[in-house]
């Protein structure tokens, strides 16, 4: 079903641009216009149906859905909707405070503040198509852990004694109200359906598109340019410091899921090892420095120094683990 | 005299939605003062969780995204 996207490349990268398969310029470049074309073909569709299933949930949904569940239950739901609910990254903050006034734990906020970024329709049809369904599913799986376990322990500290004063005051008053009435729910139409799917599709692949050509971009440069075996070599091993070491680098760096996906294919066939990389990738995604600034409005240092330790503890396990069981697998 | 505050941390969209108020209004002979609020108490006080939001005299009429301009017409000349 993909090889139309090779013939693509073939036809023009090796028959018109007249560049031969055996140089490593060649190689890249039909690396990038393979890939390129076949993942902007697949967005388009894909964003499009989701869009159309999902067009009545929003954020308002899930707050009042979450809004006195019990917390086993809330970790849980709270790491799933992070990863069905479209939010843009932007709206993090009010959408911290929407949740935390409405009563519901820090812990719950953060579990799906925290899987919303490394969980998505893109990232899951990026990965599908790149990586297959073996990693997908185990991709999926482990940054619904990081959200639900990283939720638990934010609780289990009592995080929200560290929040800013007037987001602390917005919980304690949240918790004495009851839950809020479910908003008014209109059901849709399937013209409605189509008209926000089709906004969607506009609006999701008008930010994505460039980051879809820097990921590959990178990747394709990987391919190409980074000799064979130098990353096997050097880091192929899966020497226990690499792991920390990735993730200290990952997490102030910014990049979003579909910029960074296509990276981790190259990483990972160029010989990094599965755990190594998955770390790495993962703690760009999950964290940045910016969001770190955005968080500062809300939170005080100390839990922002704690988040980050957290982050680093959580992804560089998850790295020794996938170092350690994928060779036995 | 319309007061309207554009609620948003800044981000693109939200700039975008302030300006075009102010064009829709200028064009319709509305007068209409714009402030972007980018303070997080502020607009959780309006109970707002997605931006940009539009707020016309103190009055929550719009979350999510840029408006349309059928829609700031119908603020500005009701």
């Amino acid at each position: 079903m993909f090889e139309i996207f090779t013939r693509l490349a073939n036809w023009l990268i090796y028959d018109l641009a007249g560049l031969s398969a055996e140089t490593k310029m060649g190689q890249s470049l039909h690396f990038f216009v393979e890939d390129t074309s076949k993942i902007f073909v697949l967005l388009v569709v894909m964003i499009y149906l989701i869009a159309l299933l999902r067009a009545s949930l929003n954020v308002e949904r899930v707050r009042d859905f979450l809004a006195g569940k019990h917390r086993g239950a809330g970790y849980v739901m709270g790491a799933g909707f992070g990863a069905v609910t479209p939010f843009c990254s932007c709206s993090s903050i009010p959408v911290f405070l929407g949740f935390t006034s409405a009563g519901i734990p820090v812990g719950i906020t953060m579990a799906f503040l925290l899987t919303s970024p490394l969980i998505n329709e893109v990232a899951v049809l990026l990965l599908l198509s790149l990586l297959g369904w073996k990693f997908t599913i185990v991709y999926i799986l482990v940054g619904m852990a990081v959200g639900i376990a990283g939720g638990f322990f934010l609780d289990s500290i009592r995080a929200e004694r560290w929040l800013q004063s007037f987001a602390a005051k917005a919980l304690e008053q949240g918790r004495k109200n009851s839950p809020v009435g479910g908003s008014a729910v209109a059901s849709m139409s399937m013209t409605e359906r189509h008209q926000f799917a089709r906004d969607e599709t506009l609006e999701i692949f008008g930010r994505v598109w460039k980051w879809v050509i820097i990921g590959v971009g990178l990747g394709a440069a990987l391919h190409g340019f980074v000799p064979d075996g130098w990353i096997e070599t050097h880091l192929g091993s899966g020497q226990w410091w690499t792991v920390p070491a990735a993730v200290g680098v990952g997490i102030p760096l910014y990049s979003n899921a579909t910029g960074v996906i296509p990276v981790m294919e190259s990483l990972i066939t160029n010989g990094l090892p599965i755990g190594t990389t998955l770390a790495f990738c993962m703690s760009t995604v999950a964290a940045s420095f910016p969001e770190f600034i955005l968080l500062k409005q809300v939170m005080q240092w100390r839990l922002l120094a704690i988040l980050f330790v957290m982050l680093l503890f959580a992804f560089t396990l998850i790295g020794w683990i996938f170092n350690f069981i994928f060779p036995v697998l | 005299m319309k007061n309207i505050k554009v609620l948003g941390s800044g981000c693109a969209k939200c700039t975008k939605t302030a300006e075009l108020i102010q064009k829709l209004a200028a064009e319709l002979g509305v007068e209409a003062t714009v402030v972007k609020e980018t303070d997080a108490e502020v607009i959780m006080g309006y109970g707002v969780m997605r931006t940009p939001a539009v707020v016309v005299d103190e009055l929550l009429v719009h979350s999510g995204s840029i408006p349309t301009q059928a829609d700031i017409a119908g603020w500005l000349q009701s």
